[in-house]
């Protein structure tokens, strides 16, 4: 059915609309993606169940978000797709401002000030950002030749740095990196030249050394030393990844049984509803849970991908290809932190961790992936 | 793909998208290679690694300590027991902040200075993730107050822990001695097995048995294999190997015969020593003053300690174990045994004592303690019913110092006499050959006369003399002395040193003397109203040297300068079972201070003999099963 869908879906099978659309078309919703969604919901809901401790209360408070978040997924993915083009800039704008307001008047814990509470609610404003800054760029080349001239790639990057400075400020380098990474992958697609991706990895590169000594805050050095040696500091820093190496390890191949992970159900696994649940998952379902939850990821990546191949326009193009990789990004990111592969940065693992402010950004961007891939062929040269 | 329907602008955008994609999943498909590897590598090749460090994590191995033996006395009184005692313990790798912990905690507990300076040091050196001692016997109020906040105090544990008490309190400071905290140079000693056999044990004895018995009281470490969060709390017990207890020690001690000796010498300072005769059992053992053992158990207080250490009295001194102190006369009765047996004096040999004695070629005279002597023909009877010193100084004037140093050393003085008891003094008895050694100096027959009278160089502490009387006693048999009766309910045999070989008749004049002693010479004090024979003789030992020609008047001396008393003896004379010395330090007269304690101890061992004679056995059984 998946070729089948593919020959349909073709730029150049304008005839496709001679078939009578069906209930998922008229919905807007892929459904392939729908059916990978919820299964990973599930198997989150399932895991965090163990995770917290048999706690009831968490797994209905995560149902709650989750249906919260399926819902916006269902309104993202009716927008016209041209809205979201047109109407990017004005998020990306307002999402800018927030972010100056959190700098001023923003609420935190741990020495970070990250939320903006209004009204006894509270929000953070990188969230919105996450979705607002790869679809701006995205807009933002839309109209233009491509690959992107000089000029352009400048403005693109300008129309990323700004809010990434602004989180980078705040301190919180991880989503500073990962909302940087979505809008430079929009770029990326479009064409951006190798030389200049090159020159770029370069700069880096020789810039480590000063952005080491100066750029980092202690906290964040630290993170990186317990990466290269958690063992130095057993009972502070290194303590989590000590944990959590030791959780996934002595899962082994097929895990200790669910409930069983005693790395996690005696405490020692810190965070392990939130952050470290895949520690959780791989100590009681072993490499074999593990390995299955990673397939379920590649999947929803490669439909991703699919919809960005067959997407009409290159608003639409870019941004699904966008969303898609930077999804993959936090699931490599929260994995390869918890099993000691990187520093501790506090990225949740997409759908499985417990939070509903990352599941309902997450499933907004499938909305968004899904309007794209259900938006209604036109001609638009 | 047929894309040439296409204008050319956005195919060849799409294309340059496609491409970048496919690059891009390349750069996917790599990192979830390197997730695949990293899982592969932390869950298949490093499994048994994780496994254990999990496993270490989950389950910790915890000492069990065992159970102290306990301490009896001959009639099964309890003298060391253990009792509960609540102890707050923290662990220092759980708490997040210490300073905030301990603040908190004082204000939960009543927490002064020096016990948080003493937990501080306490931390130092500890083994990780052991529990440290904070404070000391909890009340009910302050264990209810402390679990009520637990949640808020990750890493402290209220522990119950047997702590050794001592019902009889000071009677039995200075012979069960006591148990304290194990301390950095205790620590520093111990061997790897030693640190095995003290995990989770947190006393140590310190003094007497409880220090000598230490490796039977202490008892075999047993240990569980606990589970536990990471917060440290124990959730279950997942195996356990019971600790063996210490054994029990049954003491020759008898609880009574101590307090009515105690009770004898009263506050004077002192020793009383009392020993069975016919196995060298120590059937009292009293150093006064004494202290309270329990102060030291789980540490004792600066303040408690300076005002032991600072008395003058000097209570934490073992005076009948470690009180070295000249002892006079006591020696007559074997001095003149020795005599006998040399053939210098007979029983019928007499001197002439005009009040004092001087060698030949010497113009010093050698004082007797009564002014004008003790007549022109003092016999041996005469000189030790009357203790004259001038007939043991004519002895001596004709007596090899070697003979001397023999006969006293078979007697047991000189040397430590071998008690079941740490830290014992050996005193000193002179020889030519420890002269030369120890003072560079030959042997001038003033310092004979000086030694058989107890004084100049000797010393002798007052087990000795106990062990000399019932040497004596005995008729030659030396028994080496022995506090400890019996280890859980196997009783320990008498063990012979040697035997003093003397002829009947000699040991029958000595005895003869001794009875003298009580009938109408200086002891006459102690017979009064017995319906059995005592056989002693007193002794009363310079504290400070007199002048030659200067005259003794205790009345112009201070009262720590006064004399010594002292007074050994033993009983019934015909059949003896008990021998004791007693020492009363500045109480000038042997007989009249010192012999009436030893009367004490006389009248209760024997007013109770019968009737435990008769109970023996039941109350055997009694002891042995505690």
């Amino acid at each position: 059915m998946a070729s089948r869908d593919y020959m349909h879906r073709l730029p150049d099978s304008h005839f496709s609309l001679s078939r009578p659309a069906s209930l998922s078309r008229r919905l807007h919703i892929d459904v392939p993606l729908l059916i990978l969604l919820l299964i990973l919901a599930g198997v989150g809901l399932v895991v965090l169940y163990s995770a917290a401790g048999a706690d009831v209360h968490y797994v209905r408070r995560q149902s709650v978000f989750l249906v919260l978040a399926f819902g916006v997924m269902f309104v993202a993915a009716q927008i016209p797709l041209d809205f979201y083009r047109r109407w990017s800039p004005w998020l990306y704008v307002g999402g800018c401002c927030l972010l100056v307001a959190v700098l001023f008047a923003g609420v935190g814990a741990k020495g970070a000030q990250r939320w903006l509470a209004v009204g006894g609610f509270r929000f953070q404003p990188s969230e919105a950002l996450k979705l607002a800054v790869p679809m701006s760029v995205a807009a933002f080349l839309h109209g233009r030749n491509l690959p992107p001239s000089i000029f352009t790639v400048i403005g693109a990057l300008a129309i990323v740095c700004v809010p990434a400075a602004l989180i980078v400020r705040q301190p919180d380098l991880g989503t500073a990196i990962l909302i940087a990474a979505s809008g430079l992958f929009a770029l990326y697609l479009a064409g951006l030249s190798w030389k200049l991706i090159g020159g770029a990895l370069l700069a880096l590169g020789v810039s480590a050394w000063p952005i080491w000594e100066w750029g980092l805050r202690d906290y964040q050095r630290q993170r990186i030393l317990t990466l290269v040696n958690p063992d130095a500091d057993r009972l502070g820093a290194g303590w989590n990844i000590f944990q959590s190496k030791a959780a996934i390890g002595s899962g082994g191949l097929l895990g200790k049984g669910y409930m069983q992970g005693t790395q996690s159900q005696l405490d020692f696994l810190p965070e392990s509803h939130t952050d470290f649940i895949i520690a959780v998952l791989s100590e009681e379902w072993g490499m074999r849970g593990a390995m299955l939850l990673l397939i379920l990821y590649v999947l929803i990546i490669a439909r991703g991908i699919y919809i960005s191949f067959t997407a009409q326009t290159v608003f639409g193009r870019l941004l699904a290809g966008s969303i898609t990789l930077t999804f993959f990004v936090y699931v490599f990111v929260n994995i390869g932190m918890v099993s000691g592969l990187l520093p501790v940065v506090g990225v949740p693992l997409p759908l499985v961790s417990y939070g509903g402010t990352s599941a309902i950004t997450l499933m907004a961007g499938f909305g968004i992936l899904m309007a794209i891939g259900t938006e209604r062929r036109r001609v638009t040269f | 793909m047929p894309y040439d329907l296409h204008l050319k602008d956005p195919l060849t955008e799409q294309r340059l998208f496609r491409n970048r994609m496919l690059v891009a999943l390349v750069g996917v498909a790599v990192l979830l290679g390197v997730l695949v590897a990293r899982f592969y590598n932390l869950q298949v090749v490093n499994y048994n690694s994780y496994a254990t460090q999990s496993d270490q994590n989950r389950i910790q191995v915890r000492p069990v300590p065992p159970t102290r033996g306990l301490i009896y006395d001959r009639n099964g009184t309890l003298l060391a027991d253990n009792r509960p005692s609540y102890t707050l313990a923290v662990v220092r790798e759980r708490v997040k902040d210490m300073d905030a912990t301990l603040e908190f905690l004082g204000r939960l507990v009543q927490l002064d200075d020096s016990d948080v300076e003493k937990f501080r040091r306490r931390l130092q050196h500890r083994r990780p993730f052991e529990p440290v001692p904070l404070r000391f016997r909890l009340s009910e109020e302050e264990i209810a107050r402390v679990s009520v906040n637990e949640f808020r105090l990750p890493g402290v544990s209220v522990e119950a822990e047997l702590v050794r008490y001592y019902p009889l309190g000071d009677l039995f400071a200075h012979s069960v001695g006591y148990v304290g905290r194990i301390n950095d140079r205790e620590l520093q000693r111990f061997t790897a097995e030693d640190v095995r056999r003290y995990r989770g044990t947190e006393s140590i004895g310190k003094v007497g048995l409880e220090r000598s018995y230490e490796d039977m009281l202490l008892g075999e470490v047993g240990y569980e294999n606990v589970e536990t969060n990471a917060r440290g709390r124990v959730l279950r017990v997942l195996e356990r190997h019971n600790p063996k207890p210490g054994a029990d020690l049954t003491l020759s001690l008898d609880a009574q015969l101590q307090k009515t000796a105690s009770d004898a010498l009263g506050d004077r300072r002192g020793a009383v020593v009392a020993i069975d005769v016919k196995t060298g059992g120590v059937l009292a053992f009293v150093s006064k003053p004494s202290f309270d053992p329990n102060l030291f158990v789980t540490g004792i207080s600066f303040n408690d300690y300076r005002a032991l250490s600072d008395s003058l009295d000097v209570p934490l001194f073992n005076r009948a174990l470690q009180g070295q102190y000249p002892p006079g006369s006591t020696l007559k009765p074997m001095m003149g045994l020795g005599g006998l047996a040399e053939g210098v004096i007979t029983p019928e040999s007499t001197v002439n004592d005009p009040g004092f004695f001087m060698l030949p070629n010497d113009t010093r005279r050698y004082r007797d303690w009564k002014r004008w002597g003790h007549g022109k023909h003092v016999d041996l009877n005469q000189a030790i019913t009357e203790s004259c010193d001038v007939y043991f100084y004519d002895m001596a004037s004709r007596w090899n110092i070697d003979a001397m140093h023999d006969i006293a050393t078979r007697f047991g003085l000189g040397a430590k006499t071998g008690i079941d008891l740490p830290a014992e003094r050996p005193g000193l008895f002179p020889s030519r050959e420890w002269k030369r050694g120890a003072r560079g100096l030959p042997w001038f027959p003033g310092d004979s006369l000086n030694a058989v009278l107890g004084q100049g160089f000797v010393l002798a502490t007052p087990l000795q003399l106990a062990v000399m009387t019932a040497t004596m006693a005995n008729r030659g048999t030396h028994y080496k002395p022995q506090v400890v009766k019996a280890i859980n309910g196997v009783e320990l045999p008498p063990q012979v040193l040697h035997h003093v070989e003397a002829k009947p008749a000699n040991w029958d004049a000595i005895f003869k003397g001794m009875e003298s002693v009580i009938n109408r010479g200086t002891g006459r004090k102690v017979g009064e109203g017995l319906d059995f024979q005592v056989a002693g003789k007193s002794g009363t030992a310079q504290v400070v040297g007199i002048a030659q020609g200067e005259r003794y008047d205790s009345e112009a001396l201070k009262e720590r300068h006064r004399d010594h008393a002292l007074f050994v003896a033993f009983a019934p004379a015909d059949n003896p079972q008990i021998a004791v010395s007693v020492l009363v330090e500045n109480g000038e007269h042997g007989g009249s201070v010192a012999g009436p304690v030893a009367r004490e101890v006389f009248l209760d061992w024997m007013s109770r003999k019968h009737s435990e004679t008769a109970q023996g056995k039941v109350k055997k059984e009694g002891a042995e099963r505690g």
